[in-house]
């Protein structure tokens, strides 16, 4: 059996960050690819899908980005060029076509079972990345046959949809795929539950400059006041675009798209909307104008505000008088933008919670050695960003080190 | 409508006068505008007071004989006062009364003669939900069952299509089953 020291398991943004780490501290390890390096980025987004984040919060340990742009939003093409380019960079030892079967106990700590053979190891490292499974509600059994049903990592453009279509959810994919097939011409509805409403810029600055600038990225999870549901918040209801323009329900309804509330049953040929829609928009605004408060009070007291544009705040949102029920016969077509669901069948279930998420306490999971990686709210608001696994990263493999010399300790 | 059969039972519900205000609203759908009003008022804790007195229909405002107020509270199991019933138990009282009035109704112009009528109505909460224990657990009932004792001059098959008519009519039936969009603000 070949053996090593760690095993990584996907390489991504977290498994390469981790993979760094081990190598400056001369720990010998192997990084598990199914497929190939950033194989997500390659394969599971959409075409014309950009990062959230401008350019230049993309920092991974020892390698940032160096392009002509750094206010821009990469293309998830560029995000899998860069992650090819910092693998290179630091010479992460990266098997491609590799898939994990299971990791067990083994007789120097762990086996970590290969469609390529069985690899022995003292620590593994599960960096599988958040966004692979697509969650899709249970109701999605009750939708009539006629109905295309799709979750946004098979989608690629507009011309993949025809017809009239329900987008259900209206996070960060699902109001960019309303937003990009109204403007393809598609007639669109959207079914919103709770959000968080964010304008791109505000002030003249990127919302996220103000957020890393407030330190907002960097709450601790062992800070937050209630973690479960800071690891549950759906994501930013932004877009990345040359224009740096807002993605919110206002600009989705001036687009075209009609707004209805949560998708919450399918009654034969009709689909029911909650009627919580007004206060889902009000929550969403208030949270938002608490945020511009803070900012607001951070840049007078720093003394910022000559240096930025005068605050510009959005405008409340428009809420329609939303129909409750919608006839599905009228409808192509249900994009699923209703998150991702933990999938890690290879792993044993005492290390999973009832959902099958894996437990862990800010990484550090029950069996000693194992780590997780990549996960949202990780350690960090921005452990699942680009810019956030890094630190996150550099703590864990702290960890990983201490456990290797106990291990060692014991032994002698 | 069999006029022999209808005229033979007697539920006491005024069937002519409800077939009477269809035909006066199919004409004057205005009238058939109605709003209802509750005021609540918080007493202490978890318990409070809503009364119905006016209302809005037929096209002017309308009232009620007298006031009616129901108290609602948590029970002592939370550590409250239980001045009243809880607020979900409410939504069961006004499932079954409004069950009730449609099967009487229901069996009245179908010339069914009720002797006695008994509902039992279980609603199922899983306490997961408001406490924001698990945000999968919805915050309102899982699910209602309600079951029906009916002793009537009737075959089974014709109570329960009474049963299932009543259904079909109720209003607060749709409510609990259907979305309803509500607005809630600060004035």
């Amino acid at each position: 059996m070949q053996s090593t020291t760690v095993t990584i398991i996907g390489a991504g943004q977290a498994g390469l960050a981790m993979s760094k780490c081990l190598t400056e501290s001369s720990i010998d390890h192997v990084v598990l690819e199914r497929s190939e390096v950033a194989n997500s980025w390659r394969s599971e987004r959409w075409d014309s899908l950009r990062l959230l984040t401008p350019n230049w919060l993309t920092r991974l340990p020892g390698f940032s980005y160096r392009g002509d742009d750094p206010d821009g939003y990469m293309t998830a093409a560029e995000v899998a060029t860069f992650l090819s380019d910092y693998r290179r960079a630091i010479d992460a030892p990266v098997r491609t076509g590799t898939s994990v079967e299971s990791v067990a106990a083994g007789p120097d700590g762990y086996v970590v079972t290969t469609d390529q053979g069985p690899i022995g190891c003292r620590s593994v490292v599960i960096a599988t990345g958040a966004c692979s499974t697509p969650k899709i509600p249970a109701i999605a059994a009750d939708l009539p046959p006629h109905i295309r049903q799709l979750a946004p990592i098979h989608y690629r453009n507009s011309s993949d949809v025809e017809g009239r279509v329900l987008v259900v959810g209206a996070s960060a994919s699902g109001a960019q795929l309303a937003d990009e097939l109204a403007r393809s011409g598609a007639e669109v509805t959207l079914a919103v539950g709770e959000h968080i409403r964010l304008p791109r810029t505000y002030r003249g600055m990127d919302i996220h400059w103000w957020m890393d600038t407030l330190g907002l990225l960097d709450d601790r999870y062992d800070e937050v006041e209630d973690l479960a549901r800071a690891r549950r918040l759906p994501s930013l209801q932004l877009v990345g675009t040359p224009e740096h323009r807002t993605l919110d329900l206002n600009a989705l309804q001036e687009s075209g798209v009609g707004v209805v509330g949560r998708l919450v049953g399918v009654d034969g040929h009709t689909a029911q909307f909650s009627g919580s829609l007004a206060n889902h928009c009000a929550s969403a605004d208030l949270k938002l104008g608490r945020l511009l408060d803070e900012i607001d009070d951070h840049a007078r007291t720093r003394g910022l505000d000559p240096e930025v544009a005068p605050a510009d705040r959005p405008a409340a949102t428009v809420v329609p008088t939303p129909r409750n029920t919608l006839s599905l016969d009228d409808f192509s077509t249900v994009v699923w933008a209703t998150g991702f669901a933990p999938n890690y069948p290879w792993l044993d279930e005492h290390l999973l919670d009832r959902r099958g998420a894996i437990v862990h306490d800010g990484g550090v999971m029950s069996q000693p050695g194992m780590y997780a990686l990549g996960l949202p709210f990780m350690r960090r608001r921005k452990s699942s960003f680009l810019d956030g696994v890094g630190p996150d990263a550099q703590d864990l493999s702290a960890h990983l080190m201490n456990h290797l010399d106990e291990h060692a300790s014991r032994r002698r | 409508m069999s006029i022999t059969e209808a005229t033979a039972a007697d539920n006491g519900v005024d069937v002519a006068h409800l077939m009477h205000a269809r035909e006066a609203m199919t004409a004057t759908p205005a009238a058939a505008q109605f709003t209802f009003t509750a005021n609540n008022e918080w007493v202490r804790g978890t318990h409070s007071r809503t009364s119905v007195k006016d209302f809005f229909g037929v096209g002017a405002p309308q009232s009620h004989r007298q006031t009616y107020s129901v108290d609602t509270d948590h029970p002592e199991v939370f550590s409250s006062a239980d001045n009243g019933p809880t607020p979900p138990e409410m939504v069961l009282i006004g499932l079954a009364g409004c069950l009730t009035a449609g099967v009487a109704s229901v069996a009245q112009n179908r010339g069914i003669q009720l002797r006695s009528v008994k509902a039992t109505v279980e609603g199922n909460l899983d306490l997961a939900g408001i406490l924001g224990i698990d945000p999968e657990v919805r915050n309102g009932f899982g699910g209602i069952d309600v079951s029906y004792e009916i002793d009537a001059d009737a075959t089974r098959e014709e109570i329960e299509a009474v049963v299932a008519q009543s259904q079909k009519r109720s209003t607060v039936f749709d409510v609990v089953t259907n979305p309803t969009n509500v607005t809630v603000k600060v004035v």
